[in-house]
């Protein structure tokens, strides 16, 4: 199998130097493949974020490189990520992922809009991930009239509506109460299964990393263990 | 999509809307008002100088406007003169014959300027049958006279009454004669008012011994735009050592400086308006920035451009300043008709001193839709360019930052 990500002694020091310098990332070298369910987990400050940051192409790493696909993307610059984020990346935040003006619909033809996507696609495909993810009959809601674990779960559609190479999740169900977060980690089991979406998502929670095939655990920008099970 | 976006992100904040949606609303409304009004005046004060003095253009011999005198006068059978009438951006060219004159009534006597005129044609230009109080317009071929309304309060005078005129003809001639009263005239101008007297232009060059003669033609111009182009025309057709040819800028230039100084006021006091609310608007966008921070860099991560970003705000300031905008305009519209129809009329010192100045001190509102649409340009421009501000924030704008709050 071919890896999606490929990272090769990626460092991120805050303050270089300094006598605050902080090494956030302190030489990570990791593959995901194609088709994972992966998460990266560890004590806070450990570095998650800002792994999935630089993977993500959001961020600037100090040393190192990223490859994503055939793209190593740390040699890209800042408007080439924006469109390389667009069209080969699905993101979920933590919270607040959706434009508030647009119903859930819209918000998940939004991206595909920025694609560029004929509108027959654009329909066709919101309608199916919707159903997908359970919201079939939420189409024409409002985030502010749908719960946080509702809210997520347009925001997993809208990140696989751009077909991108594999989902960036940090702390996707931190916000999310229990019931809410086992659903959403069905949804992305099942979309991982039946689909072969490649889905890495950063947790503190314990649930949630049981229900990973692989857990990437960080600890001071290091990588300390990486089991698959 | 991104008009969609930018409409539905207007009414997200109802309450910020509405407060930039207000200022623009009051600066476009009283921005207009007030010029409506200014304007409006300039306008009537233009209107009655073109009509009751100069006309847009002015014809007389040369010498004439230095020393306005019979002798000064002109023949109106010269064949030169067809190329004011040929003109095809003249509408109207009145032929006048004016000079002074002592009239007296009872054992009153009292100094008036005498215009001999068409009384057809000058009923078109100066719209003369509504301000005739009493009596009726003489025709042309009359020996009768219309008096401005303060000369018969002078005299106490009725339509029927006889005055007697005296005066300096053409070449020293004296002129003596007695006319009946056919009207009395309300003059716009105050300056006629207080002294004109017109009877029929064959009376008048008889009476001042200046047969086939005027001392001045009055042009009327279809198009006042084309002031200039007539003037330069008609000094070319004309032979230049015995006409001159002026505009009314040119005759009254302490009238242009007065609405200049004046208008240059009222801009001062436009540009304060504007700076205040340019201020408010500049403060509404920054607010809009700091809450929409954060979803910019939700946007920005998931592959959003920073010019389709760019381009929601631009979007919904334009929107935004332009509701204000349009509604200034209709809110403003209904106050500039009534004050159109019902000219405001000042009291107090500054009646007087437009008084002194030989106005009336009423003001009609313009109703001159550039005014209204100079102003929302105005708006429009100062909304870009306060655009320009988010532009700079977000192309600096950074991802994780963004999202960091
Ligand atoms: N902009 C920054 N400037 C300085 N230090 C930073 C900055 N961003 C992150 N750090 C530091 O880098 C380290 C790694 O932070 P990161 O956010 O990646 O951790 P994390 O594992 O995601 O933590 P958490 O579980 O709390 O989200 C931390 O020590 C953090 O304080
Ligand atoms: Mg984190």
């Amino acid at each position: 199998m071919s890896a999606v990500i490929k990272t090769n002694n990626l460092q991120k020091y805050y303050n270089p130097g300094e006598s605050l310098e902080v090494r956030a990332l302190d030489g990570v070298t990791l593959e995901i493949e194609r088709g994972e369910f992966t998460a990266i987990v560890g004590p806070s400050g450990s570095g998650k974020t800002t792994l999935l940051n630089i993977i993500g192409g959001l961020d600037h790493e100090t040393a190192g490189t990223a490859t994503i696909g055939d793209t190593t993307i740390t040699a890209l610059s800042d408007n080439e990520l924006i469109d390389f984020r667009l069209n080969n990346i699905g993101f979920v935040f933590q919270a607040y992922n959706l434009i508030p003006v647009l119903t859930a619909q819209e918000n998940v033809e939004f991206i595909m809009l920025l694609q560029n996507k004929s509108k027959e696609e654009r329909q066709r495909r919101t309608a199916e991930l919707l159903k997908e993810v359970g919201l079939g009959d939420k189409m024409n809601s409002r985030p502010m009239e749908m719960s946080g674990g509702q809210q997520q779960r347009v925001a997993v559609a809208r990140a696989l509506a751009s077909k991108p190479q594999f989902v960036l999740a940090d702390e996707p169900t931190a916000n999310l109460d229990s019931q809410s977060t086992s659903d959403l980690l069905d949804i992305m089991a099942e979309l991982n299964q039946k689909e072969n979406v490649t889905f890495l998502f950063s947790t503190h929670d314990q649930r949630v990393i049981d229900r990973a095939r692989r857990v990437i655990t960080l600890e001071d920008g290091k990588i300390i263990s990486d089991e698959k099970r | 999509m991104l008009i969609k976006l930018a409409w539905r992100n207007i009414w997200r904040n109802k309450r910020r809307t509405a407060i930039t949606v207000a200022s623009i609303f009051f600066a476009v409304f009283f921005a207009v008002f007030m010029r409506s009004m200014q304007l409006g005046f300039y306008g009537k004060m233009i209107d009655s100088v073109v009509r009751f003095y100069s006309g847009h253009v002015q014809v007389h011999a040369k010498g004439y406007w230095d020393d306005q005198i019979l002798d000064n006068s002109f023949e109106l059978n010269d064949p030169e003169l067809k190329a004011i009438r040929e003109n095809p951006n003249v509408e109207m060219a009145a032929n006048r014959l004016e000079g002074f004159a002592l009239s007296s009534s009872g054992d009153l006597t009292k100094g008036v300027l005498m215009i001999g005129m068409d009384p057809e044609l000058e009923d078109r230009l100066m719209d003369l049958e509504p301000k005739i109080q009493s009596g009726a317009l003489f025709g042309a071929n009359d020996r009768s006279v219309m008096v401005a309304e303060k000369v018969a309060e002078y005299y106490k005078l009725a339509v029927g009454d006889t005055m007697v005129f005296i005066s300096q003809g053409y070449h020293g001639v004296s002129a003596a004669a007695k006319y009946p009263v056919s009207s009395i005239v309300r003059f716009t101008s105050l300056v006629l008012n207080e002294r004109a007297v017109m009877f029929p232009m064959k009376e008048a060059q008889n009476f001042f011994g200046a047969e086939g003669r005027a001392t001045s033609v009055a042009v009327i111009l279809g198009n006042p735009n084309k002031m200039d182009k007539v003037v330069n025309e008609l000094t070319a057709s004309l032979d230049t050592s015995k006409y001159e040819v002026m505009s009314w800028e040119e005759a009254l230039p302490e009238l242009v400086q007065a609405i200049e100084a004046d208008g240059a006021g009222g801009l001062i006091m436009l540009m304060i308006l504007y700076m205040v609310v340019s201020f408010g608007m500049f403060g509404t966008v920054l607010m809009l920035i700091q809450e929409r921070v954060y979803e910019f860099g939700v946007l920005l991560s998931i592959g959003m451009g920073r010019l389709k970003l760019w381009t929601v705000v631009f979007l919904e300031s334009i929107f935004t300043t332009l509701i204000g905008a349009v509604l200034g305009v209709i809110g403003v519209y209904p106050l500039v008709l009534y004050f159109n129809h019902n000219p405001y009329e000042l009291t107090g010192p500054a009646a007087e001193a437009i008084l002194d100045q030989g106005w009336e001190p009423v003001l009609p509102a313009s109703l001159d839709p550039s005014i209204a649409t100079t102003h929302m340009l105005i708006v429009m421009v100062v909304s870009i360019l306060i655009a320009f501000y988010p532009a700079f924030i977000i192309r600096k704008l950074n991802p994780v930052e963004a999202r960091r709050n």
